[in-house]
């Protein structure tokens, strides 16, 4: 009950933010230089031709009402049509986004399997050789830049051993995982640096703390010592963290979806950007910010579940 | 133990100078390491492996390739630096002033913030730089608009905190002016912080600014720049992989460059400061 309220609460929150974010959206496709009815009709267009559209889409009504109009169609899922495809917008993003999603959180897990071990051993056994090891590949993971990265991995496992694909995602379901797999990592890489690094300092700060000590001379079990005290209060920043970089493996889908030919979110919008095509950029930047919003209020819900201190 | 370990921080501290060093060499003195042009075509060795005249190969054009990576070393050099430096300052500046008066200004700062954040980082660039057009200018001016963020966030904690601390009280006591406290008091005692932070966002924003150029949307051809160099390589990759290969070999090389130099710095300001 008392996370229900919580829930509620940040709910009602989120809503003066949204309407700000409905308004960017709103604006970007009248910050764009250039009159959007000739946008949609291109350069050819005569003036007609553009006046019509102006009317046919309220384009010269004043802007609040446009504002309205617009939102009128957000909260009934219409963000209009392509400018490129001619056809709805909201078809496109929800046929898209279920890669990107899967791409994202695949890209968690990964990071998760790789960091909590790695992270939690590396803490244990501060200042040992595999601790040193782990930490220079944490400051070179994280400098690396990632197009790249991508690029050497589909070159070595699509070209050269040619045991995954190079692009695209396959048919079912092993076809999708395969396809999946390179793009997933590439994400992953940096964000695994990232949390390796949180828990092990997490790790190192918590194990010389006198309730570890406490535990022990209770005579609790080691097993219990490490899930129960030491991995669950690591946990607690690095849930703050991992939902920061879930926010921007979301953005980073962009770049990971065009090197790998991923048809997503990431790579509608890229051709959404090159193509002029703004309804689909406006629609993507408001789903965007959704999307991270709904992760915030996740991280925060299980924050309160990790850290019982936390207060409402 | 305790030499051993210092003495282990102090050669990753080394190393990192030397290969920045390199870099910083390579931006200011292109002429140096290379007697090819970085935009002179040679058709004749178009697409040549590399080899003792031409170190990284040639791509389709002909043109040098590790010319183009020592001339485009100035420009994601700059990138990661003015990228850094200017978002460094404004969001400083807004932090301290917005948590040492609070107020107002505060509340639409942390307002503004929270909004910004609500958007992924790079499409937050990628929607500026498509509303403003390609190019360099328009990439500096979007991981301006992006970059404050951090920083006002970063410093507003650290004043907060130091706020009320009793020295600043005391100097509030004896009569010192505003601008006094902030700049001779709290000033260099935030400013640890943001100085650690900044040397990894070089490598963030030198990182960001090269995606860009790799995803068309910066620096434009026929320009030498790392991330536009791999870019027009993409297309080769399965027969001319030297292209993309070598110059991201050099970029990942600088960023780890950067990472110890900061994890040097971050050390050497811990210790100073205990």
């Amino acid at each position: 009950m008392r996370q229900f309220n919580y829930i509620f609460k940040r709910m009602i929150q989120m809503i003066p933010v949204l309407f700000v974010i409905s308004l960017i959206a709103f604006f970007i496709i009248r910050l764009v230089p250039g009159d959007p009815a000739r946008l949609m009709l291109g350069e050819k267009a005569t003036n007609d031709a553009v006046a019509a559209i102006r009317l046919k889409y309220g384009l010269d009504r004043p802007l609040p009402i446009q504002y309205l109009k617009f939102m009128r169609g957000v909260l009934h899922f219409d963000f209009g049509n392509s400018l490129k495809f001619q056809v709805p917008v909201w078809n496109l993003i929800v046929s898209r986004l279920p890669v990107t999603l899967a791409l994202t959180f695949l890209s968690t897990a990964i990071s998760l399997l790789i960091s909590i071990p790695v992270g939690y051993y590396s803490g244990t056994h501060k200042g040992g050789f595999f601790d040193r090891l782990s930490n220079i590949w944490n400051l070179t993971a994280i400098a690396m830049p990632t197009f790249w990265i991508g690029l050497m991995l589909l070159i070595f496992f699509g070209i050269v051993l040619k045991i995954l694909p190079v692009g695209g995602i396959g048919g079912g379901f092993w076809g999708h995982l395969k396809s999946f797999i390179l793009p997933a990592f590439t994400q992953s890489l940096m964000t695994s640096a990232l949390l390796t690094r949180n828990i092990r300092n997490a790790v190192v700060d918590i194990i010389s703390q006198d309730f570890v000590d406490f535990a022990r001379s209770k005579g609790i079990s080691e097993g219990e010592i490490k899930n129960k005290h030491i991995l669950k209060n690591a946990m607690i920043s690095t849930v703050t963290l991992l939902s920061m970089r879930m926010a921007y493996m979301l953005g980073g889908s962009i770049i990971i979806e065009s090197i790998f030919a991923l048809p997503g979110i990431g790579k509608l919008t890229i051709d959404a950007i090159f193509a002029r095509d703004y309804t689909v950029v406006q629609a993507v930047v408001f789903i965007f910010a959704i999307v991270v919003m709904v992760i915030n209020l996740i991280t925060d819900v299980l924050y309160s579940i990790l850290d019982p201190r936390v207060k409402y | 133990m305790r030499k051993k370990k210092s003495s282990h921080k102090k050669v990753t501290f080394i190393v990192g100078s030397v290969i920045v060093g390199l870099v910083v060499l390579m931006a200011v003195f292109p002429r140096i390491f290379t007697k090819y042009n970085p935009i002179d075509v040679d058709v004749m060795a178009s697409l040549s492996p590399p080899s003792l005249k031409h170190l990284f190969g040639t791509d389709n054009y002909g043109r040098d390739i590790f010319s183009r990576v020592v001339y485009g070393a100035r420009i994601d050099l700059m990138m990661g630096v003015l990228g850094t430096v200017v978002p460094f300052f404004i969001g400083g500046i807004a932090g301290m002033l917005a948590a040492y008066y609070s107020g107002w200004f505060d509340r639409i700062l942390i307002g503004l913030i929270d909004i910004m954040m609500a958007f992924p980082f790079t499409i937050l660039v990628i929607v500026i730089i498509s509303i403003l057009g390609n190019g360099i200018i328009n990439v500096y001016i979007a991981l301006w608009l992006v970059g404050w963020m951090s920083y006002a966030k970063l410093v507003r904690g650290e004043v907060l905190v130091l706020k009320n601390s009793d020295y600043i009280q005391a100097a509030r006591v004896a009569g010192f002016s505003d601008g006094r406290i902030l700049l001779r008091h709290l000033l260099p005692n935030v400013v640890s912080a943001a100085v650690v932070y900044a040397v990894s966002d070089i490598v963030l924003c030198m990182l960001t600014g090269a995606s860009m150029s790799f995803l068309g949307l910066g620096v434009q051809p026929p320009t030498a720049e790392w991330g536009a160099i791999m870019n027009e390589g993409k297309s080769y990759i399965s027969y001319a992989w030297w292209i993309t290969v070598l110059p991201g070999l050099i970029m990942a090389v600088t960023g780890v460059g950067f990472s110890l130099l900061g994890d040097g710095l971050t050390d050497y300001l811990r210790r100073k400061g205990r």
